[in-house]
Parts: structure tokens; sequence; C-alpha cells
């Protein structure tokens, strides 16, 4: 046990004092925080000023467009579309917008630009037309405005999950963000330093100390001791992410004056929920329903239940890190250098990538057939259970208990089954290992 | 008293027969010398002295005692092929290599101290083993090998790699271990120093153990009662000897004649009276294999019968 605790603290203390560790710390907050507040900053700094050059023949639009901030509309009425054009070059418009007389029947404008308008401007110029067009249908038809907006409907499906006896409120979009989120995190875990422990392993065997280590411990013991290390790493270097993010999202956002309810993430999630095709519109009815909206998530915050997500978090995080850190280690000994590793690499990234795949399948139906394999193979479980867990797991978790259980199973299979490879693998040099070679070395005792 | 022993050891693996039965003894306090060519098993029986792998059958013994795992930290093994952490420093990694051997950390820092500055390499402590030359690196390793004062030391070919004169300081260094109390099993191909260094020797070759025994003993047992007389002849013609002795080769050499006698059922006295009246004897003397000769000797009477089996 002495022995396992210096390989750990070795492996540990090599890998944190790394100039890359350092770095690779410090630079990940910043891209993390880049994601966060470069949208924001570029939302807004899009506008520069634009002033467009309005060529309406149909002299139906003399009203409708509206300056708004850098966003300037010059009408003119009498002007050929070719002179229009010209006025480009003299860099004063920087678009001309050319309405053709026909476009009550055609619904077709255009608009000719050097440089390309944002995307913001050109929704606001077809929202413009639209709903003068609009307009005018509906007054030709007949129908009042204000009698139109009365008969516009907007249902909201709240859900609530019963069982037994109590009704709980569930809110599906936050549960695929939590889910997801875990399930992204353990996925990168599991890859970034499932290949930190197979390339240790490699260093250690093509620098011939491998021998003298096993002189003095189990091949065993510096297999998990390698395997735990770097899962502390990893760890240290999480927790040093989440802490360095918080500290600079929440920076840049007091430093931008930047709200919670103005982060522009909600507002995609709104389009695609009400089935809306217009941003400008919707972005509209989500500033009027932001504020319901927000209250609605952070009950259903409230609903989740954390120290439950937390603590299984923290399990399939580890545990399927150890189920994968063996079977990277034993790849690792089975190969004399990195280039080798390609065809053992993908037995285990399979059930990786697939179960990240599956993942959204498994959203979509939470509690089907799928999802109940899925999330209790062990060498899918740690990612899947994390994307099933928000939607909820009937009670008693029997579920999750039992996938609890195959995944340390799973883990101590793995281990075994790596460790042979390993010990074998290990003082094997100068061969080119293929599968039934390590079949083999599996059956030897 | 033996300080190890085995047993009968076999051990297979999935093609080949790595060690087939074989028993070795060591004395305490003693070099062994565990000679054979290359593939024969001396590797596969190191590991397993120092646990690396563990025999089929057969049985290892450590001070009269079933060997154990605790059993590494009194042995110390310096492999073939030479390896440290590239990336590490030198002190911190010998710290690290002394610690998994059981000494802790303060111990070894400070016996650490005291062969850096034996070996005057104190300015090495904080650089990376990457920085290092091949040679610079040998030293650091033989050191990170007797550390921890091993009772049992296991050198597989120490001088490889060293110029000659480090060379011969790990060779002093060797000695002088052997004086204070240590055993040292000792692999080479180098026959030279086997007969400079070792009491005892054992002769693996193809999986088996062919020779052993005390050096001195092996050596006189391989005397083919061959003598070399040196002489002065004033005519120069050919030694004229009586039956029973057998002229092998006559040299010159600086003035004076060498001749190389097999002398069958007669002893040394006879053929210098034989020899006296006719020439000036300058010296005279036993002919004594040298262990390179009985190496070459043994493994090739062994794989000519092997192949004769075969056939």
């Amino acid at each position: 046990m002495h022995k396992i605790a210096l390989i750990i603290k070795r492996e540990y203390l090599t890998r944190v004092k790394k100039k890359s560790f350092i770095i690779m710390t410090i630079l990940g907050p910043l891209l993390m925080g880049a994601l966060f507040v470069v949208p924001i900053w570029m939302a807004t700094q899009e506008d520069e000023k634009t002033d467009v050059l309005v060529v309406d023949e149909s002299l139906l639009f003399k009203n409708s467009f509206t300056d708004k901030d850098n966003l300037k509309f010059h009408i003119v009425e009498n002007m050929s579309i070719k002179e229009a054009e010209k006025q480009l070059d003299e860099e004063f418009y920087s678009a001309v917008l050319y309405i053709p007389q026909n476009i009550i029947n055609s619904n077709g404008a255009e608009i000719i630009f050097k440089k390309q308008p944002g995307f913001n401007t050109m929704m606001f110029i077809e929202d413009a037309i639209e709903k003068e067009l609009e307009s005018m249908k509906l007054a030709e038809a007949g129908i009042d405005k204000k009698t139109l907006a009365a008969a516009k409907t907007d249902v909201k499906l709240r859900k609530s999950k019963y069982e037994s006896g109590v009704k709980e409120s569930k809110n599906t979009e936050l549960s695929m963000m939590v889910g997801m989120l875990g399930g992204v995190l353990i996925y990168f875990f599991i890859f970034l330093y499932g290949a930190q422990v197979m390339r240790g392993v490699i260093e250690e065997k093509s620098s011939r100390i491998v021998e003298v280590i096993m002189s003095s411990v189990k091949p065993f013991q510096l297999m998990m001791g390698k395997i735990i290390g770097i899962a502390m790493v990893g760890l240290t270097q999480f927790l040093l992410w989440i802490i360095l993010t918080t500290t600079i999202v929440s920076a840049a956002k007091g430093l931008l004056g930047v709200e919670k309810n103005s982060l522009p993430a909600p507002v995609p999630m709104e389009q695609t929920l009400n089935g809306q095709k217009s941003p400008m519109q919707s972005n509209l009815q989500a500033n009027q329903v932001d504020g319901d909206d927000m209250g609605e998530i952070w009950k259903s915050v409230d609903k989740i239940n954390f120290p439950l997500l937390i603590g299984v978090f923290i399990f399939y995080f580890i545990g399927g890190y150890l189920l994968y850190g063996a079977l990277f280690a034993a790849v690792g000994a089975a190969v004399d250098n990195e280039a080798d590793t390609q065809q053992f690499m993908l037995p285990i990234t399979i059930p990786l990538v697939l179960s990240f795949v599956m993942a959204q399948f498994v959203m979509n139906n939470p509690e089907g057939p799928m999802a109940f394999w899925l999330s209790i193979i062990p060498f899918t479980s740690p990612i899947i259970m994390m994307v099933r867990l928000p939607f909820g797991i009937p009670y008693p978790y029997t579920d999750l208990w039992i996938s609890m259980a195959l995944l340390v199973i799973g883990f101590i299979a793995t281990t075994w089954f790596a460790a042979k490879i390993y010990r074998t693998g290990i003082l094997m040099y100068g061969k080119k290992v293929t599968y039934k070679e390590l079949w083999k070395w599996i059956r030897y005792h | 008293m033996e300080i190890f022993k085995a047993e009968n050891i076999t051990k297979r693996y999935a093609t080949h027969l790595a060690l087939d039965n074989v028993s070795i003894s060591v004395r305490e306090n003693s070099i062994f010398g565990l000679l054979g060519p290359n593939g024969a098993g001396k590797t596969t029986l190191i590991r397993m002295i120092t646990q690396i792998t563990a025999p089929d059958s057969g049985n290892l013994f450590f001070h009269g005692q079933k060997l154990v795992p605790a059993d590494t930290e009194k042995i110390g093994y310096l492999p073939e092929e030479r390896g440290l952490y590239k990336k590490m420093e030198v002190g911190e990694q010998a710290l690290y290599l002394a610690q998994l051997k059981g000494l802790s950390r303060k111990d070894a820092g400070t016996k650490l101290k005291y062969w850096f500055e034996k070996f005057e390499i104190q300015n090495w402590w904080k650089k990376k083993v990457e920085e290092l030359s091949k040679g610079m690196a040998q030293k650091v390793q033989f050191i990170v090998t007797i550390l921890h004062e091993p009772e049992l030391l296991i050198l597989d070919e120490p001088f490889s790699g060293f110029d000659p004169i480090n060379a011969n300081i790990v060779k002093e260094e060797i000695l002088n271990l052997k004086s204070k109390g240590t055993t040292i099993i000792f692999s080479t191909h180098n026959m030279a120093s086997v007969e400079e260094l070792c009491d005892d020797i054992a002769l693996i070759n193809q999986s088996q153990k062919i020779l052993d025994g005390a050096v001195s003993d092996i050596r006189s047992a391989y005397k083919n009662n061959i003598w070399e007389v040196s002489y002065l002849s004033q005519n120069g013609s050919m030694l004229q000897l009586p039956a029973g002795f057998d002229l092998l080769a006559t040299e010159e050499d600086d003035g004076k004649k060498v001749a190389r006698i097999k002398i069958g059922n007669h002893n040394s006295n006879e053929l210098l009276s034989t020899l006296i009246p006719h020439v000036n004897i300058v010296s005279f003397k036993e002919e004594i294999p040298a262990m390179n000769d009985i190496f070459i000797q043994k493994v090739n009477e062994m794989n000519a019968s092997k192949k004769l089996v075969n056939a």
C-alpha cells in the first residue's frame, strides 16, 4: 500500500509540475470564458454604421423602415437600380435594397452589397417587409390587426411526473442540458486522462525503466498507482477549471454589465421550442415571457435533486474513468510506441463514441428499453446514466443501483483483464502484438 | 552458507521453454557469474530472483527461506537494458527509486549525498536525465541500484557503456561492496572479467544448466595436461621427444622458441628431464584453459550433440 502511495505521488507531482499542465489549466477557463463572453461581446459590437439605400419601385414602403441604432434607411423612389448600384462605389451606402414593383405578388426583394451586412440587419429588413406586406394583405381581406393578435395563441405544456402519489413538475430542457453536460464531462475526462495513462505506460516501457521498477513493486501496483495518480491530476485540473471559469465568467459579466436575462443562450432555445420562424419575432416574445420562463426554470432547478445528481455524477465520473483507465493501460503495455496503439484503441473508442451518439436518442425516450440497457451496461453507463438521471429514475432507484453495481463489477473485471495483459506486455519488446497474442496473455496464468 | 538457491526451476513461455529444470546455488559473500549465450535463459532466471516473473515449477530460496515479495528490498538489480525516467530530475528520481526499495526519504537523501559526492556528480542533482550522456546516466543508475545496500546485488553487464576509467571505478566499487559482505550475481559475456571477479559460475545454454562450480575448480578440471616450454636452442633443430609426449606447436618469439607439449600419461618432471639435455629452458608452465575457451567448448559440445539427436 505504501508503495502504491509513492507511485501515485510521483505520477501526480511530475504531471502537475509540468509546464503543459499549468498552461492548460490557465488556457482552459480562458477558452471556456471566451465561449460565454465572446458571443455577448459580439452581440453588443455587431452593428457598425450601416446606411441602406432603398430603391422602392412599388411605392408601398414609404414608412415601413424605421431607423435603428446604427442602421439607417434612405428611401428613394425615382432612381433606377443601376444608378443606385453605382452609389455603392462612393462608399457612403453600404447596401442597396431593391424592392421591385410587383413585390406583392412575387414576395421577392433584393439586397445588393459590397460587404455583407450582419444577420440581424438582414432579418430586420426581411421582417419589416413581411410585416408591411402582411398588413396590406390583411387589410385587403378585411381582417383587423387586433382581431388577429387576439386570435394568436401560444400554448405551453407543463410537464409533471407522477410517482407514488406525488406530482412533480419537470423541465425537460433543463434536464437535457444538465444530463448532457455531465455526460460530456465524463466523456472528455475518460479520453483525455485515459490517453495520459496509456502514454505514461508507453513512456515507462520505451525508456526501459519498467524493469527497474518491477524489481521493487508488482505490475498491478504500478498500473493502479498510475491510473489513480492521473485521475487525481484530472480532478485537480477540473477543479481548477471550474474555479477559474466561474471567476472569469462572473468577472466578465460584471465588466460587460450583462444581466442574466439577456444572455443569448435562452433565445435559440425558445425558437426551437415554439417552432417559430422569425428570430426577430420570437426575440420580442422571448423578451416578454423571459421573466416567466426564468422563474419556471429556477423553480425546476430547485426540483432537481442536486445532492443525488452530484453524488451520482462523481461516482460515474470516477467509475467510468477507472473502467477505461485500466484498458488504456493495457493498450500501452501491449505496444512499443504510440503509433502502434491504433488497432487496440478501436474497441475502447467504439463504446465511448457510441454512448455519446446514443445520448440524444436516450433523451428522446429516457425511460425506453435502449435508455435502460445502455445505462446498465458498464461500458456505456457512465455517459448514458448521466443523460438519463435528470429525467428521474423510478423510485427506489433500482436501475441506478444495478447500474452502479455493474460498473463496480465491470471495473474489477477490466482491471483484472488489463492487469494480465499489462504484466506480460510491459516486458515484451520488439514484437508486433495481435489480438490472438493478447488472448494468450490473458489465459496465461 | 548460501544466500540464494534455485531448485529445479522450469519456465515455459507460449512458444518455448525458457528454463528447463535449472538449479543454482549462490554462496553468501561471493561473486557468482551467471554465464551463457544470448537467449539461453539468463534474463528469465534473473527476473525470477527479482520476482518480476515466477517459475512454473521449482522453488526459490533466500537465506534458506522461500523467496517472498518483501525480499525485493534486500535485492538490488541493474538490468542490462538501462532505463530512467527521461524527463525527471536526477535527484528526485533517485529518491523515488530508493523509496520504492523501502528506504525512507530522509535516509535515501543522506545516502545519495554520500554517493553523489563519492562519484563527484553533486551538480547533476537538478538535471533531467535526458540532459545526461549515456555514461552519466549509467553512473546514476548504478548508484540507485546499490543505494539501499542490498544483501544480494544482481548486475547484468555492469561495465557496458562505461569508458575504461569509469568501468574501473565500478569494478572497484563492486569489490568494495563484496568486502563489506554483499553477495553479487554477475551476468556478462566478458570472460576476462569473470576470471578476474567471479568465485563461482553457472553456465546456461538452451535453457539448461550445463556447468557450474568454483571458477578455479572448473579451470583446473578442464586442464588438458598441456605445458608451455620456452627455450633457447643453438642449432635450430626441432625438439626430439620420446613416445608419449606430443608436440602440438612450436613458435618463434623474440629469439626464443615456444613449444606446446601435451604429456599423456607422464608428469611434468619427466618432460623436463627429457628436455634438459638438449635445450636451455627459459620458462616452463602449465596451460590453464581460459573461461572463454571452456565456454565455447561446452556450448559447442552441447549444440553439436543436440543437432545429432535432432538429426
